[in-house]
């Protein structure tokens, strides 16, 4: 067998079924072998990042290993962005690029760049094949390391040569992997500790992350919440975890989430952070964060714990077990009496019910969130499941803060890289895993012409999306913090509502193309999107001047929030 | 902040050093020394670290090691719990004049000579971190013309009872 052959037999006996990406010089053998057949189905992008954020989005949709694929050189550096997302999001991802020939390696070859070189601190491990031999152990090793522990990308770069040398191939049972041992199992007495101090806690708050979706553990942080009755916010990356429709369930905290999120962390007596990082989006100026509370965190990543925030119970292993084994001994410990906590819980109510996201509605311009709104009201209209994935923005904040995600896996962002462009190819990746799904990408316009050219991917390989462009004619959270922190000065920030024209543009690529200028137009244009059978682009020509409420700024307090204008001013 | 050596047996792989020094240098740690070579086993090396930080920075640093693939022990090697020796070569001006204090002198600092020029010696010493600084400060006013350390390496003293267990378990 070639080694280019190899590569896709490990694909498919590693059960990926679809992957994302683009042949070139190098790594064309690979190419070769996929002309003369696999089960796995390439979807052919029309840029590597776009190849690298559908892998991502297939993976967030899936819950599998996102596989991209891409040539040497240029083809490696585009996958850069996606490979740093993928870290920064933890999101389980094999890239398999090409590399010149072994010969050539370190003589500034045609295309030849450092690809293990470049993306090292961005990757869980990365390897360069020279030697077919190792060709079969690497692939294995690739797919256990992207999927075990914090999940997290691996680069896998491949010589030419070796994609072209025959051997006989074997592919291992078992990895050879003496230094990754990542935790499989959680210390009881650290479990104990926890649920003693769960079960003393006066306003305990759980504080749940993305690590709750990449482990699967959704299930079992629902049924602490309902056994235990454990008010929880979610973050960005979290939503989906908890039903946005929980009782319990108080949405994002952070930079542009709610006053009731927010006010809930900073006055806890305990925050039960679970797959989440005390990152600087979330807690703000970290010394006013939470700062009566005691930290129970639980992580599969012992680094995260105790990293920005000390813990007094710092609890590592995988989330499934670590929740499971928590609600068990919760109801052991609550069998002694349950603390009332009545008091706390009406306490967070009244803050939702005072606190909601708003804002205002005028004649003469469609506002954002209006939209959004739209947008929400119509997926709750549908027997199908709706997955969403956004780009990086005003937009993707709205979208936080309006969408309704009842299900886990079905609100997909760039959480912590912030990739403005991430939210297209993300979508044609998460349809590509779900067929089964409505995929809507909620886009600015701003980041949707960073990778508009994959329309053409989801027109051509039948991956039908619909991505509604937020068009407010602005790099719109730029402009806010133009508006608000640089004295109005609004440099290169002013894109156009009209140029380009989204919906000729679709058109072109071979979606349908909507433009909605008011809000008379919005619901039958973004009805018709939906039910046009193929890609749609929604252009929505929005309030270039809304600004996204509330706000913590960078580096303040939650008792510093600006609120929407006109809203009730009262310090918790 | 303080001074802390740390331990760590590495994968004899390509590439392996360098993601443990790019980890130094993109999380911000300051690595005073770093000596790197074979142990007992040759599929393995042994990195000796000294890097000044905090005792939070060293535990990040630790648990952010034991994530390198490569990596299949890191410990922290603790002044009273294990042995910490240096190599120098110290090349001294020496005019022929002064040849036998020096070499006198470097005597009973424990250093050889590695080797005589017509106006230079080149001393070697093998001792403890401090004893090679003592040295240098000797020589010194002679005029160093050239001077290496291999940085520290060390193990934990046999003495010190049991074999340590990682600093990071996992």
């Amino acid at each position: 067998m070639l080694g280019s052959d190899a590569i896709l037999r490990a694909l498919e006996l590693e059960g990926v079924d679809v992957a994302f990406g683009i042949p070139g010089g190098a790594i064309l053998p690979t190419y070769d072998a996929i002309a003369r057949g696999t089960s796995v189905r390439h979807v052919l992008a029309r840029h590597e990042q776009g190849a690298g954020h559908m892998a991502e989005g297939y993976a967030r949709a899936s819950g599998k290993v996102g596989v991209a694929i891409a040539t040497s050189g240029p083809g490696a550096t585009n996958l850069v962005t996606p490979i740093a997302d993928a870290w920064m999001d933890s999101t389980p991802l094999v890239c398999i690029t090409g590399q010149v020939r072994s010969s050539l390696i370190g003589t500034d070859a045609f295309q030849e760049i450092d690809a293990t070189g470049i993306t090292m601190p961005i990757v869980k491990h990365s390897w360069l094949v020279q030697d077919i031999e190792e060709l079969p152990g690497v692939m294995k090793a690739a797919f256990h390391v992207a999927r075990t522990g914090r999940q997290g990308p691996v680069l896998v770069d491949v010589a030419k040569d070796v994609q072209e040398a025959a051997f006989d191939f074997v592919y291992p049972d078992a990895v050879d992997l003496p230094g990754w041992k990542p935790p499989h199992k959680v210390h009881p007495k650290q479990l104990r500790e926890a649920a003693r101090a769960i079960a003393v806690a006066q306003r305990p708050i759980i504080y749940a992350g993305g690590g709750v979706q990449n482990a699967d553990a959704c299930v079992e942080l629902l049924e602490l919440v309902n056994s235990a009755q454990l008010p929880a916010v979610v973050t960005l990356m979290g939503k989906g975890c908890l039903p946005d429709s929980h009782r319990l369930n108080y949405g994002a905290p952070g930079m542009h989430g709610s006053k009731y999120a927010n006010w809930a962390l900073n006055k806890a007596d305990l925050v039960i952070a679970v797959g989440s990082r005390f990152d600087d989006r979330v807690t703000g100026k970290l010394s006013a964060f939470a700062p009566g509370a005691k930290v129970i965190h639980f992580d599969i990543d012992a680094a995260e714990v105790g990293k920005i925030r000390a813990a007094e119970i710092p609890v590592v292993g995988p989330l499934k077990l670590a929740l499971a084994q928590l609600a068990a001994e919760v109801r052991a410990v609550a069998a002694d009496g349950a603390p009332d906590r009545s008091a706390w819980l009406r306490q967070l109510e009244d803050w939702r019910e005072r606190f909601p996201f708003r804002y205002e509605r005028s004649d003469g311009t469609l506002k954002p969130q209006t939209a959004i709104e739209a947008l929400r009201d119509l997926a709750a209209t549908r027997e199908e499941d709706v997955i969403w994935t956004t780009g990086v923005g005003q937009h993707q904040m709205w979208a936080m803060q309006y969408i309704q995600c009842e299900k886990p896996r079905s609100f997909i962002t760039s959480g912590e890289l912030g990739t403005m462009g991430y939210g297209l190819p993300a979508a044609i990746g998460a349809k590509a895993a779900r067929p089964d799904a409505t995929v809507v990408c909620i886009d600015g316009d701003g980041c949707f012409q960073m990778t508009c050219q994959d329309l053409a991917t989801a027109s051509l390989e039948r991956l039908p999306i619909v991505a509604v462009v937020i068009n407010n004619g602005w790099l719109g959270m730029v402009r806010q913090w133009q508006e608000m922190f640089y004295d109005e000065r609004y440099a290169q920030t002013h894109l156009t509502h009209a140029v380009p024209n989204y919906a000729q543009l679709a058109e072109a690529y071979g979606c349908a193309g909507f433009t909605v200028e008011n809000e008379d137009e919005l619901e039958s244009a973004l009805a018709a999107a939906f039910a046009s059978g193929r890609s749609a682009v929604v252009d929505v020509r929005c309030d270039p001047e809304e600004k996204c409420f509330p706000m913590i700024p960078a580096g303040a307090a939650a008792v510093d929030t600006i609120e929407a204008p006109g809203g009730e001013v009262v310090v918790a | 902040m303080s001074t802390h050596t740390i331990s760590v047996r590495l994968e004899n792989k390509p590439g392996a050093l360098a993601r443990v020094s790019q980890l130094f240098s993109r999380r911000g740690y300051n690595i005073q020394s770093l000596a790197v070579g074979p142990t007992e086993r040759p599929d393995i090396s042994r990195l000796t670290l000294r890097v000044d930080c905090s005792e939070h920075s060293l535990e990040q640093i630790e648990k952010q090691m034991h994530k390198l693939v490569n990596v299949l022990r890191v410990t922290e090697l603790r002044p009273d719990e294990s042995i910490e020796r240096e190599l120098a070569l110290i090349t001294v001006a020496v005019p022929a004049e002064r040849r036998a204090e020096i070499v006198a002198l470097s005597q009973v600092a424990g250093a050889r000579v590695a080797d005589i020029g017509r106006d230079a010696i080149t001393f070697e010493l093998v001792g403890r971190p401090d004893q090679v600084e003592a040295f240098e400060e000797l020589v010194r006013p002679y005029g160093v013309r050239d001077l290496v350390r291999t940085g520290r390496v060390g193990l934990r003293r046999p003495s010190a009872g049991g074999r340590t267990a990682p600093t990071v378990q996992v």
